[in-house]
């Protein structure tokens, strides 16, 4: 049965639309003005930190106020390495280095957070993450305190590259694509396979998980690295757009940025916290330009969503949809 | 004697930390909501203060005391502001999932920073008169302002009165009723909606209080409420969550260690205390007196 329902899940019209979207993002350089290519990046570097972010909400039931420190952790890994061992700065490098030390971060966090659930957990990853904020903001010979590190560009390979310009609209936006096509992929085996139905288990009852047999404590850790890792990959990401790193990405303000971009997609579908990303980087950036209250702005929307439409502009769409076709079989009767 | 000041520093410090994670763990306490916007109910008190003592410092023929009696108006105010946050946006929260309890006041925080500008505009105020009346004292042979003494003494007094509310009034029990059973006091009769009305109010009125008795000693700029509500978590989680004797117990660790660590190993300050906060946690994970 289970094997039914995947094979009929893959050709379903979800697929077409997923590959339509692919072929959207392969012809948008075509398309977009190069400032808005950048702010597209910016929200697909994003999007996989909102990808690793809801395996842990949505999945696992577990609110993180915290992700920051994972994102940080992969922009410093990035800037640190320009900085001290520029031999290494390739691109190639550059991604298993980040992946290698968001794991060690989202590891040792992780181990301490688990234990606990709900509101605790989040006040829990909100002081980890404030905790890289602190290191990040004080030991300014070794990060660059407050005014960050520069982020150079990378080599890929042996080529060189040598406008950001040309190297963001050019290479480095394919390369982007690749690995969110990459992490998509994973991500979406993750939550349907034996692992992720029993991380929903958890999340439904911890209690009549543990008597099944699933080992709670160690996989919501297996879920935190997962999403860890995730979001050190976008942070690292996000850093080589963004050219520069500052402390404030490991700030707790910009992790409730994150649940705000997942919230604004719809954290219940697996395509809104994408949405969200993209749709949030684009809010932000024309409100920020429209106006000195953009916080306000952002505030006031987020407001609005949590009254009336809780489920995101994913769950929008999605009810939009069941509401056509229910009106279609109406019709048709 | 140098140490003598390090402890009374501590106890300052200790003052206005315990009076805002006071407040942030009544209302967590009786509401099970993380009050995110506690930072900006601070600032509000902050700037309120500091402007009305700008502005009455600018009449002329000003009693002195009156300088700081004006200084409740940051409370009265952010007490008005809790007010209208609870009816308009956590009232619909209740019931409601944590993730959107804990937006909302995020929402909170972005619009009151925005809110903040608006009124009192982008620039720093200094109200310093009322630190600068009292003076210093001498105290075993070292100058210390007068003022951090009202300021300990006041919370002294506030946090009396908030213990006895708590623990004699029959306000204060219904109050621990809603935050150890929120069914069970809702099946005893207890009105839920005013009782919450008024935990937050007075939490957020506390937050403003320390926001006002900080005004004069500080510059009062953009973003003030970001830090202390930092450290207010921390005493949450060193405490443990709802706790009274946790706030209070948490703010002394806190204090103390900033004291010190401002002088000793300034660079790492901040660190240290998230590393106890998290060394407490592995220990003993409902914090020192969660339950």
């Amino acid at each position: 049965m289970g094997q039914l329902r995947w094979r009929g899940s893959i050709l379903g019209p979800r697929f077409f639309v997923y590959l339509s979207t692919l072929v959207l993002l392969l012809i948008l350089p075509l398309l977009l003005s190069p400032f808005n290519l950048i702010l597209l990046e910016y929200g697909l570097a994003l999007a996989l930190v909102g990808l690793g972010f809801n395996l842990l909400l949505r999945y696992t039931g577990l609110l993180s106020f915290g992700h920051g420190a994972y994102f940080a952790t992969g922009a410093y890994t990035v800037a640190m390495v320009g900085r001290y061992i520029p031999e290494l700065y390739s691109l190639e490098m550059l991604l298993p280095l980040s992946v290698l030390f968001s794991f060690i971060v989202s590891f040792v966090f992780g181990f301490i957070c688990v234990r606990h659930t709900r509101i605790f957990f989040a006040i829990l990853t909100l002081s980890l993450s404030m905790l890289v904020f602190a290191l990040l903001f004080k030991l300014y010979h070794i990060t660059g305190g407050s005014d960050g590190l520069y982020i150079p560009i990378p080599s890929v390979f042996g080529m060189v590259f040598n406008r950001r310009p040309d190297f963001l609209s050019g290479f480095f936006y394919y390369f982007l694509v690749f690995v969110f096509v990459v992490g998509f992929l994973f991500m979406k085996a993750v939550v349907n396979s034996p692992f992720g139905k029993a991380l929903q288990a958890i999340r439904d009852n911890e209690i009549r998980a543990e008597l099944v047999g699933i080992r709670v404590k160690r996989y919501r850790l297996y879920a935190f690295v997962i999403s860890g890792i995730f979001t050190g990959v976008g942070g690292a990401l996000w850093s080589f757009v963004n050219g520069h790193v500052t402390p404030e990405v490991a700030h707790w303000f910009f992790s409730g940025e994150i649940v705000y971009m997942v919230l604004l997609g719809g954290f219940a579908n697996f395509e809104g916290p994408i949405i969200g990303a993209i749709v949030f980087t684009f809010l932000k950036l024309y409100a920020m330009s429209f106006t000195e209250y953009w916080m306000f702005i952002i505030g006031i929307t987020l407001i609005i969503l949590v009254l009336l439409l809780p489920t995101g502009i994913a769950g929008g769409i999605y009810r939009l949809i069941t509401e056509i076709r229910k009106g279609k079989t109406l019709s048709g009767i | 004697m140098q140490w003598f000041i390090y402890v009374l520093n501590g106890l300052y410090f200790t003052a206005f930390i315990f009076l805002i994670s006071l407040g942030l763990n009544i209302i967590l306490g009786v509401m099970g909501i993380l009050n995110l916007a506690h930072g900006s109910l601070y600032a509000i008190g902050a700037f309120m203060a500091a402007w009305v003592i700008i502005t009455l410092s600018g009449l002329k023929g000003v009693p002195v005391p009156l300088l700081y009696i004006s200084l409740i108006s940051g409370a009265l105010l952010a007490g008005f502001v809790g007010l209208i946050i609870e009816r308009v946006l956590i009232r619909p929260m209740y019931g409601r999932a944590l993730e959107y309890q804990l937006l909302i006041t995020f929402g909170a925080l972005l619009l009151f920073e925005d809110l903040i500008k608006l009124v009192w505009g982008g620039e720093a105020y200094y109200a310093s008169q009322p630190f600068d009346i009292l003076g210093k004292i001498q105290i075993l042979g070292n100058a210390y302002p007068l003022y951090f003494l009202l300021v300990i003494l006041v919370t002294l007094i506030v946090g009396s009165a908030v213990w006895v509310f708590i623990t004699k009034t029959k306000m204060g029990i219904m109050l621990r009723a809603l935050s150890l059973d929120r069914e069970m006091a809702t099946a005893l009769g207890l009105e839920i909606d005013k009782l919450s009305t008024i935990a937050f109010v007075l939490g957020a009125a506390l937050a403003g209080l320390a926001g006002s008795l900080i005004a004069p000693t500080t510059p009062v700029l953009l973003g003030f409420g970001m830090e202390p509500l930092i450290l207010a978590f921390i005493v949450v989680v060193i405490g443990g969550l709802g706790s009274l004797k946790g706030a209070f117990i948490g703010s002394v660790i806190v204090g103390q260690i900033r004291s010190i660590g401002i002088v000793v190993f300034p660079e790492i300050e901040l660190a240290i205390l998230f590393l106890i906060a998290a060394v407490i946690l592995v220990v003993k994970p409902e914090g020192l007196f969660g339950r």
